[in-house]
């Protein structure tokens, strides 16, 4: 057992074991082992996560080369071979001809670029102007905590499509198809920023008074430094918490999008659009073009929404 | 269960609610029914002149009315006018006995003026009429019931053209300003994009674009009372929600059934499916005048280039789009002409069968060995499967080795960027309401000069082919005239002007009781709804 092996590790050599070790052995870690919903959701996730992001390895066939599909195959179903091609998929195709499992991976693939993509950009925003308004205080407070409630009183989604009509105004048409996926990114970002903003903003009015941050400031270091090396540190728990149920409601945003028709163009699926196409079908009975992306992304978020869930638990003192 | 099983309390109930049922049939027996119609898209706007396409006039035939009418046979009836013909002593002269005793919503009478002012304001540089009333010199109110259009030379099938052009009040459009149509194609808004004062059966009682709106009959109207008192139409965009609507009982009508669903609603207990052919064609168009493209990866514009558009004709594989896209419900063609329209012929039909090795070798020989890159646009809500079709065709140009991005969107947003001319490739149908070619090549043939070429997203401009055109419109000797259609054609199938896909077939689906028959111009009207129960 680990723990065993610690002890007679530290027992008989005084050297501290290494990193890696020391993060297996943290309390972290042995609640993650511990806990069989954290287990089972971590296992999935890296599944998923694996299999997007080694598509191109895995995935039997290029969906998002269109010269590549064949439109006779549209519509046959999962574990059959096509009557006119005599062609066979894992999961079927979809309308036009395209391999769903395929398609699944790439779409997830381009679905967890999107939702980490929009996470980070909205954690970095989110910290820094909560680490500003929190330190400074005062009207720069004011100011960046009443937009921040003002876009609360907003639904996320309603935001994202806001910024996504606008941005789509300011680019000229030539680029737009190009630039879609970052400006699916920036409007995902900027609709969840606030989040992050007013928890490290709280953390770091907390922090601020602490002894630590005034012997650095009596010592007369930058601000700036002493945000990012002192203060940010500390604030990070709760922020990686919310990044990680973050990261599940960016993907489901997207998807949202996606689903809405305004996300990613149709020549490159990502999960949302593969369920707003497999959608059409629901009636007609080609039931597998809807029901396979939509398992894998309630498998992705869910997954992911529980590790999410798990963490903050397991960063909680007072459930400790 | 039986009734006497019921506990007391229930009975009552039931009783009650018996007798809100029975009271419900004895409202609808006495002919106000209430039909509820949901279709893919909404109208882009009420005001009349403003937009030339098909969902718009279906829905504005029931508030404003044209002077003459198309029954489903493709005959004219009349409307507004209630003669018509050549002024006997010029030939050069359209004569219309209005239909007296009109009055307009807001209870003003109909006269001659208003037809003066309507046709006038369809001739508009903002209007996208004007393009069937390029050949009217003027137009005169002789007396109040009686209009004479001055043509610049004889124009015998002129009459054909007004099947669309909704006659206004010219009053009300001073009053409220809007004499002049909406800019559409410049994103303007004026009062008469959501408000209405015309002549037709129905009045708007609620308008909320994209939503809901709900047209009342209107009590003074001249014809004989529809069954259909009331009409609440919604968009709904998604294929499946608009089946569920349908099967649950939401709606009564669905006008666009997606093509997948027909066989399962055929089966359906109590839904009735309809099928016809639409006067429709669907077909792709390039940029093939312009010096440079605006999306390309490429100097110069490869769609100039014979050769190019004679390989993106031989990659279109119409066969599989039909079997797999439409699950057969098209009618694949060479041409863009639907079969109903004068100087359709069976050879102008034809169509090539795919040949991948030789477009690409014709690619090569045109200086593209590698193909190109360039942008698609295609609406997702307007025709069927319009961007499936697309995509399917984005695949097959890929094969050769032309790198295409597919923009897909809604159609409020594509139809601008063609009469914007922000497009260099994309997807349009075309309905014929005249039944005869010219409406084609006015529209979309003619150089964009004046009245004419205002859907002439190809930049096609071709002097000879224009006097050709412009001489149709007054040709007389019908024999002649169909000859010129015929060279005309030649021409644009010569230079392939365009890449025709297929002819639509249509589909209504309804709830049991309800009759409503397919209309090749897809515009049903409500008033020839019947019911049964």
């Amino acid at each position: 057992m680990a723990r065993t092996d610690h002890e007679t590790a530290a027992a008989s050599t005084p050297r501290p074991p290494g990193r890696l070790y020391r993060a297996w052995d943290s309390d972290l870690a042995h609640a993650f082992r511990t806990s069989p919903v954290a287990l089972v959701a971590g296992i999935v996730a890296v599944v998923i996560i694996l299999a997007a992001a080694l598509a191109p390895w895995i995935a039997p066939h290029d969906p998002f080369d269109p010269g590549s599909l064949v439109l006779m195959d549209g519509f046959t179903p999962p574990m059959t071979e096509n009557e006119f091609t005599g062609n066979f998929y894992l999961l079927g195709t979809d309308d036009q001809g395209r391999d769903v499992f395929s398609a699944i991976l790439y779409g997830a693939r381009l679905s967890l670029f999107v939702g980490f993509s929009a996470v980070l950009f909205a954690m970095v925003l989110g910290v820094t102007l909560g680490l500003i308004a929190g330190y400074r205080g005062g009207w720069v407070d004011s100011l960046l905590m009443r937009i921040a409630d003002v876009q609360l009183t907003f639904p996320s989604i309603l935001i994202a499509l806001l910024i996504f009509g606008v941005a789509r105004g300011f680019i000229p048409p030539g680029y737009r198809e190009a630039m879609a996926i970052w400006v699916l990114i920036v409007a995902i970002g900027l609709s969840d920023w606030v989040q992050y903003a007013r928890v490290v903003r709280g953390a770091t009015m907390v922090e601020k008074s602490k002894e630590y941050v005034q012997a650095a400031r009596v010592i007369g270091a930058h601000p700036a430094k002493i945000l990012a090396r002192h203060i940010l540190p500390n604030v990070m728990g709760p922020v990686l918490v919310i990044g990680t149920i973050g990261l599940a409601l960016a993907i489901i945003a997207e998807a949202t999008l996606s689903f809405l028709g305004v996300g990613v163009p149709p020549t490159q699926p990502s999960l949302g659009t593969l369920i707003r196409i497999g959608q059409g079908f629901l009636f007609s009975g080609e039931w597998w073009i809807l029901l396979f992306p939509a398992l894998a992304l309630l498998a992705l978020a869910l997954s992911v929404n529980l590790l999410g869930d798990w963490l903050r638990d397991a960063l909680n003192p007072r459930l400790r | 269960m039986t009734f006497d099983r019921l506990p007391k309390a229930r009975r009552s109930a039931a009783l009650l609610g018996g007798a809100a049922v029975a009271l419900a049939l004895g409202a609808a027996s006495a002919g106000a029914e209430t039909i509820r119609w949901a279709r893919v898209g909404d109208a882009l706007t009420l005001d009349p002149h403003a937009q030339n396409e098909g969902p718009t006039h279906a829905l504005n035939h029931h508030i404003y009315e044209t002077l003459v009418g198309r029954a489903t046979d493709g005959t004219l009836t009349p409307r507004l006018a209630t003669e018509w013909g050549i002024h006997p002593d010029d030939d050069t002269i359209w004569v219309f006995e209005l239909r007296e005793g009109v009055t307009f919503h807001d209870g003003t009478p109909f006269e001659a003026d208003d037809v003066v002012f309507s046709l006038e304001r369809a001739m508009a540089e903002t209007s996208d009429m004007k393009g069937l009333h390029g050949a009217v010199e003027s137009v005169e109110a002789v007396d109040e019931h009686t209009v004479h259009v001055q043509m610049e030379g004889p124009a015998p099938l002129y009459v054909q053209n007004l099947t669309n052009t909704f006659i206004m009040n010219r009053e009300w459009a001073e009053e409220h300003d809007v004499e002049e149509p909406q800019d559409f194609a410049g994103g303007e808004e004026s009062y008469a994009v959501r408000n209405a004062n015309g002549t037709g059966p129905y009045t708007v009682a609620e308008r909320d674009p994209e939503v809901r709106t709900v047209l009342e009959y209107f009590g003074d109207h001249w014809a004989e009372t529809p069954e259909v008192s009331e009409i609440i139409y919604t968009p709904i965009a998604e294929d499946a929600t608009r089946v569920a609507a349908l099967l649950s009982g939401e709606v009564d009508i669905v006008q666009d059934v997606p093509v997948q669903d027909i066989q399962r609603l055929q089966e359906t207990d109590g839904i009735t499916v309809e099928t016809g052919p639409e006067n429709r064609v669907i077909f792709f168009a390039y940029d093939m005048g312009s010096d440079e493209l605006q999306t390309a990866n490429v100097e110069g514009n490869p769609f100039a280039d014979p050769l190019v558009r004679e390989a993106m004709h031989l990659a279109l594989d119409r066969d599989a789009i039909r079997q797999v896209v439409m699950r057969g419900q098209s009618l694949p063609t060479g041409v863009t002409m639907p079969p109903f329209v004068n100087g359709w012929t069976e050879e102008l039909d034809e169509y090539p069968q795919p040949d991948y090795e030789r477009a690409q070798e014709l690619l090569a020989e045109a200086g593209y060995p590698d193909g190109f890159e360039v942008t698609l646009h295609t609406p997702n809500d307007r025709y069927l499967n319009d961007e499936a079709i697309s995509q399917a065709y984005v695949g097959m140009l890929d094969r050769i080795g032309i790198d295409v991005n597919l923009v897909s969107q809604t159609r409020s947003l594509h139809f601008p960027l063609i009469q914007n001319r922000e497009t260099d490739f994309y997807l349009l149908g075309w309905g014929v309401p005249t039944f005869d070619s010219q409406y084609i090549f006015d529209f979309l043939v003619h150089s964009t000069e004046g009245a004419r070429g205002g859907w002439n997203g190809s930049r096609y401009s071709n002097p000879e082919l224009d006097q050709k055109i412009e001489a149709l419109a007054t040709e007389t000797d019908l024999e002649a005239r169909n000859e010129m259609i015929a060279e005309i054609w030649a021409q644009v199938q010569e230079d392939r002007v365009f890449l025709p896909v297929h002819n639509q077939l249509l589909a209504y689906a309804m709830r049991e009781g309800i009759s409503l028959p397919v209309h090749p111009e897809n515009q049903p009207s409500m008033t020839d709804v019947s019911f049964e129960d």
